[in-house]
């Protein structure tokens, strides 16, 4: 694994568009070649380097490329976006988008992101160690096909209208999140270790929620089963089960309808 | 203005029988002209080339609230589908199966289309449908208002008041800019209104006590009354519905015992659309079949009716259509998103996305049913190649469409992907059918046959002296055609060159100049009719929510009009 370092020394006045940071442009590039990758700053194209200094060499692919971010990255979006293997630290904050419509790799942020993080995810792993805005792990907007796979994983808290349209993989967030959780889903799960708002499982179909503490504003559309012991995350815990949303159309798999499930902490 | 003049190409202009002629073209002042009167011209050579008419699309929808419904509600069909600017154009372009206004005009262009009639227009919505035609570059527009779920049309024609129905639409086409009469779901759409549908052209629209088949009839007999440049255009009951084909012969059947009355050289008295949807045997998806063989002996053997394919291209794409409760049904099978809308006295809307998948067997079975009809008809001059953009596929998709029709191996390729190939071809005739279309067939597809449906045959679909200068250039040698079929999509896809105007536009698949587009629409001078003007007064006074002088479209909506006149008086 060959590691290339960026480090944000001239700060962009607009906000960065970075979606060519990512292991996969910068495999079998050096260091000059890297730094005259585009950026734009609102619609001016610029190459990277006016922003970044670049040190080291891409490996020879996407899986053999790490890629470390140093500087205040706040308003640097898309980073690691369409990723499909190899790896990004961003030892700092990051803007919107990180990770969207990642494919494989792994991402880690030690700071706080924006909204948009992880939409459209397909597989990888994008890891944040603070907070993260609106629709972490959402399907973007318009669109019914939303998180495919793999894992996001935020410490802290997280905004509204997470994990719209989720169709599959894992979103863990320690903290609490916000308004609407897996609204529309239709698989993969979601585990909330905090508090919820509200509008949990709303219009969705199948897949699952896990919420620890309290939801403020259950929806009316999910009945409670009963209790079940689940192993969630490592730990096993014993839940309230509910099946929902029941507003919503469901399938039949042999010959029993299909509910999505949402388990309450007890 | 300059001249040109096209040199040495493979020339095929049906309206004039010529069949790959090595011909030279002239252009001068926008026009065809004979090359002996050309004094100086600029020489384009298109040697080894294949040379038409500019493109005519019969049916399509490009402009107006429903395609703009179609761009708003689904952001993810532009999501990485949007080119960056090209540098030879002057907009930036967007999306996939709706694409931006610029994008379609410049995709149609790039395509060698000149001409393209919206297939539906609400008539209270006109001003949107021509602020938008003013912002699709290049090609010109033509756009049809529907009637065939009008309160006025449901009236006159219930009482059988033909010559007051031809007063109220010579008004109607005149309030709306439009083009001629198109017909969607007849009485479906307003019976969509309580919730219910017609399905039959016998079953009875609530309230207004009339059928289908009596609307159909009527306004058949009122465009011939008008004597308009195009026929009746048909969109039928029962859209694409398992056992619908049955239906859509009741509906073929209308037209019998009518005959063309018009200047304009149209032979047909029923336009009938997208037939595609409506040729389906069985009674459920579960053994739906091609019932193809069926309608085309009916078409086939009745020269008053032009159809168009509506050809599947299996695609992700976005339907739309004044066919409300269709959307509704369409909604509850693949669960998407819907808009839906009723438009106050006139018709109704619908849009939901839909993928066709080569997965999919009620797919892969559409897709055969567009193919048949084309290579079953015996007059390619009566069936032309549409997908009903975008209902059974985007129009950038034609040059494929085209591909199918002239190769048996593209159609094998394709049919190579199919999850249920046996039980498509179980359900079908298509793996049965070697026909593969010439150019000179296509080129009757594709402009020739539209144009002459259409009654612009003095402008559009041929190369005669006289005629607009819109030539569009194929590298294609018709003495040398490409083994590859993706080597005809891709000629098709971008044209060597296309005039339009006189102007050279594209080159090299890339638009290069945007010479101004127009607006055609129809005028018909009728005798003054005060019950119709009393009923239009009376209906506004009574049921619309805006006022008869806010209605009708203000003159500054219209962009670069070209009229066509029709006077009934004489
Ligand atoms: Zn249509």
């Amino acid at each position: 694994m060959k590691t290339v370092t960026l480090t944000l020394t001239n700060p962009p006045k607009l906000l960065l568009e970075g979606q060519n940071i990512t292991p996969d442009n910068f495999a079998g590039k050096n260091t000059a070649e890297i730094a005259t990758l585009d950026l734009w700053e609102g619609k001016q194209k610029i190459p990277l380097g006016k922003h970044f200094t670049v040190a080291g060499d891409g490996g020879a692919t996407a899986a053999e490329t790490k890629i470390v971010l140093r500087g205040d990255c706040t308003r640097v979006k898309r980073i690691g976006q369409q990723m499909t293997a190899g790896e990004i630290v961003i030892e700092g904050n990051a803007d919107m988008y990180i990770g969207g419509w990642m494919q494989g790799g792994k991402i880690h942020v030690k700071g706080n992101v924006d909204s948009f993080c992880g939409i459209g995810m397909e597989g990888g792993e994008l890891i944040v160690d603070g907070n993260a805005g609106c629709h972490l792990g959402s399907s973007p907007r318009g669109e019914w096909r939303g998180m495919k796979g793999g894992l996001i994983r935020v410490a802290g808290n997280v905004g509204s209208d997470t994990a719209t349209f989720i169709n599959g993989g894992t979103i863990i967030i320690g903290g609490d999140a916000d308004i609407h959780v897996s609204t529309h889903g239709e698989g993969g799960t979601v585990v909330i270790k905090g508090d919820a708002k509200g509008r949990v499982g709303g219009q969705m179909v199948k897949g699952d929620i896990y919420v620890y503490g309290t939801i403020e504003n259950p929806l009316p559309g999910f009945s409670m089963v009963g209790e079940v012991e689940q192993e969630v995350d490592g730990e096993t815990a014993l839940f309230a089960h509910h099946i929902g949303d029941l507003g919503e159309r469901h399938p039949v798999s042999r010959g029993k309808t299909v509910y999505a499930n949402l388990y309450t902490r007890l | 203005m300059s001249e040109l003049i096209i040199r040495n190409g493979f020339v095929f202009d049906p309206l004039q029988g010529i069949r790959g002629d090595r011909m030279d073209i002239g252009i001068k002042d926008g026009k065809i002209v004979e090359t002996s009167t050309l004094s100086a011209p600029r020489t384009i050579d298109a040697a080894g080339m294949t040379v038409m008419a500019g493109g005519v699309d019969i049916h399509s929808h490009v402009v107006g609230p429903k395609v703009n419904v179609g761009r708003l509600f689904r952001p993810e069909d532009k999501l990485f589908k949007s080119p960056h600017k090209s540098p030879t154009c002057s907009r930036m372009e967007m999306g996939s199966s709706v694409p931006s206004t610029f994008k379609t005009g410049y995709d149609y262009a790039r395509m060698g289309y000149v001409f393209v009639n919206e297939a539906a227009m609400p008539p209270l919505h006109s001003p949107h449908v021509h602020e938008e035609i003013r912002d699709t570059p290049i090609i010109d527009n033509a756009a049809m208002p529907v009637f065939g779920n009008n309160w006025f049309t449901l009236e006159y024609l219930k009482n059988n008041e033909i010559e007051n129905n031809a007063a109220y639409t010579a008004w109607l086409l005149r309030a709306t800019r439009g083009f001629g009469i198109k017909v969607v779901n007849p009485g479906g759409s307003e019976a969509w209104g309580w919730g219910l549908n017609c399905v039959h052209i016998h079953d009875p629209v609530p309230y207004f006590d009339i059928a289908p088949a009596e609307i159909v009839k009527g306004l058949i007999e009122t465009n011939e009354f008008l004597g308009l440049p195009h026929s009746v255009h048909l969109h039928c009951n029962n859209l694409g519905n398992p056992g619908n084909y049955t239906d859509t012969l009741d509906s073929l059947r209308l037209a019998e015992g009518y005959a063309p009355k018009n200047d304009f050289g149209r032979k047909q008295v029923m336009h009938v659309t997208h037939l595609q949807f409506h040729a389906y045997g069985g009674d459920s998806w579960g053994n739906v079949g091609a019932r193809s063989k069926d309608i085309m002996d009916y078409v086939n053997a009745h020269d008053n009716i032009t159809v168009d394919m509506g050809q599947v291209t299996l695609d992700e794409t976005t339907t739309m259509t004044a066919d409300g409760p269709f959307e509704h049904h369409l909604r509850a099978q693949n669960n998407l998103k819907w808009a839906n809308v009723d438009v106050e006295l006139e018709t109704a809307a619908g849009v939901v996305p839909y993928i066709y998948s080569p997965k999919v067997k009620a797919n892969t079975i559409q897709w055969a049913v567009g193919l048949e009809l084309a290579l079953l008809a015996k007059d390619p001059m009566r069936i032309f190649l549409t997908t009903d953009h975008p209902n059974a596929g985007p129009f950038t998709r034609y040059p494929r469409v085209i591909a199918w029709l002239m190769s048996r191996a593209a159609r094998d390729a394709t049919m190579k992907t199919f999850k249920w190939l046996d039980r498509t071809i179980d359900a079908t005739s298509i793996d049965g059918i070697d026909r593969e279309l010439d150019l000179y067939e296509i080129a009757q597809m594709t402009r020739a046959g539209p144009a002459r449906a259409l009654g612009l045959t003095h402008m559009y679909g041929g190369l005669a002296p006289g005629m607009d200068a819109d030539v569009a250039v194929y590298a294609l040698n018709p003495g040398d055609m490409p083994s590859d079929p993706a080597a005809i999509e891709n000629a098709f896809s971008r044209c060597a060159l296309l005039v339009k105007d006189g102007v050279v536009t594209v080159r090299d698949g890339e638009v290069v100049t945007e010479p101004a587009k127009r607006t055609i629409w129809v005028d018909v001078k009728v005798p003054e009719n005060t019950q119709v003007q009393r009923d239009i007064y009376e209906h506004f006074l009574r049921h619309y929510s805006v006022k008869l002088d806010n209605y009708s479209l203000f003159e500054e909506h219209l962009h670069n009009s070209r009229v066509i006149e029709v006077d009934t008086t004489q």
